[in-house]
């Protein structure tokens, strides 16, 4: 009996060891990732390429979503808000919860799904074809060659796409708000004036798409570098990107959020 | 896909975002109105500021004139002591009346500057004299409580 406590202590251990192992190789990984990034920033094309890969290719979805939730908070939002007669601040509504929130958490979340997802899916198949390893012979550093590229390709793309995606809501709120129902177009556009603050509400938006493109395009990269070689190593390493990314966005927007919004 | 074609397709996408931010900057947000370049304080102490924040407006004839920069509390006086940034252009006579009045039932709060008669303008630093309390609805409501009931029940 003792014997198997001391087994399940052992396993126990055992995990969070490997657990500890992992982060601290992240962490390695990551100051690897800013060091080579010079070297990598010598042939920008790389990292040119990368954006188009992740930031070009994902425009539609970034733009049609955008578009759908402005039109549901404009519809949500104007029938809430005309029971207690105040139908006017619909464009503040709409506007405050896509900068402040809805903007960069969803634009991450569809992000990490869907290029995310690639960056892991194509690190980890050169890994498991053994491509990176080849580099590695032919003194090709392939954190400067392949990882460092596509971080930064997403780091960029990902503030531009939160943004896409906010301004496209917005419109999609004027459209149901103004053009569908009748809200006071002067109303809609004033209030929203007064009442969005730039440093306030749009910086601190963008302050969080970078942070969450930061967040998303490391644990990306990542997870294909450290993927097992294996077909199965490689999807499970696609799905740990989507769900740690998805989980990651959350917590750091909480965090983000309780930092920057105390109501003064 | 060669290299200029790709070139372009990411010059049309990074555009694309750094107009979607100028469109939320200019249109959406406040960058174009309300930033005034130069100002000069006033300070204001009222008895009840009710529920007024920093970086509200501060209008006169309903035009914004100003923002509140700085709130806090005279543990001397007991009163809240107001600190309003002020457009350069504006200039207000001494005996201007500074309340604080609510845009709407339930819109936010700002401060309203009723211009007197003064021949002397109020300077860099100056304090204005004059002011009202916000008007809080609770008190409101209990005072037409107690005079209806002080009126009697046969009044009805």
């Amino acid at each position: 009996m003792a014997s198997r406590m001391l087994d399940l202590v052992a396993a126990l251990g055992h995990r969070l060891n490997e657990k500890l192992i992992r982060l601290g190789f992240a962490t390695r990984f990551f100051f690897m990732l800013l060091v080579y990034s010079g070297q990598s920033f010598t042939r920008l094309h790389l990292t040119i390429r990368e954006i188009y890969f992740s930031g070009v290719l994902s425009l539609l979805i970034i733009l049609v979503s955008g578009l759908f939730v402005g039109l549901v908070l404009g519809l949500q939002g104007y029938e809430t808000l005309q029971r207690y007669g105040s139908s006017d601040a619909l464009g503040v509504l709409v506007a405050l919860s896509l900068t402040r929130e809805l903007g960069p958490v969803v634009a991450g979340l569809l992000f990490a799904s869907r290029a995310g997802s690639s960056v892991t899916a194509e690190i980890g198949l050169m890994k498991a074809t053994e491509q990176l390893t080849a580099m590695d012979m032919m003194a090709v550093n392939p954190i400067a060659r392949v990882v460092a590229p596509r971080f930064w390709g997403g780091v960029i793309a990902m503030p531009l796409l939160a943004a896409m995606f906010s301004a496209m809501g917005v419109f999609g709120g004027y459209l149901i708000g103004v053009v569908f129902i009748g809200v006071d177009e002067g109303a809609f556009w004033s209030q929203m004036q007064s009442s969005v603050d730039f440093r306030e509400d749009i910086v601190n938006g963008v302050i969080k798409s970078f942070v969450f493109g930061v967040a998303v395009s490391l644990i990306a990269v990542f997870e294909g570098y450290d993927s097992a070689p294996t077909a199965e190593g490689v999807s499970r390493a696609i799905t740990r990107t989507v769900v740690t990314s998805a989980l990651a966005i959350l917590a750091l927007d909480f965090v983000l959020t309780s930092f920057m919004f105390r109501g003064v | 896909m060669n290299r200029k074609l790709l070139d372009l397709w990411v010059g049309v996408f990074v555009a694309i975002g750094i107009a979607a931010l100028l469109f939320l900057a200019l249109k959406v947000g406040n960058m174009s109105a309300a930033n005034f370049v130069e100002t000069y304080s006033l300070t204001a102490k009222f008895d009840n500021i009710g529920g007024l924040k920093v970086r509200a407006p501060v209008k006169s004839a309903g035009v914004p004139v100003g923002r509140v920069s700085e709130i806090h509390f005279d543990p001397q006086t007991y009163e809240a002591v107001v600190t309003i940034n002020v457009d350069t252009r504006y200039r207000f006579p001494k005996d201007t009346f500074a309340s604080i009045l609510t845009s709407g039932l339930l819109g936010e709060q700002y401060i309203g500057l009723d211009v007197g008669g003064d021949e002397k303008m109020l300077a860099a630093g100056g304090v204005i004299a004059k002011t009202q309390s916000a008007v809080v609805l609770e008190k409101l409501i209990s005072q037409f409580l107690f005079s209806k009931a002080s009126d009697g029940p046969d009044k009805k």
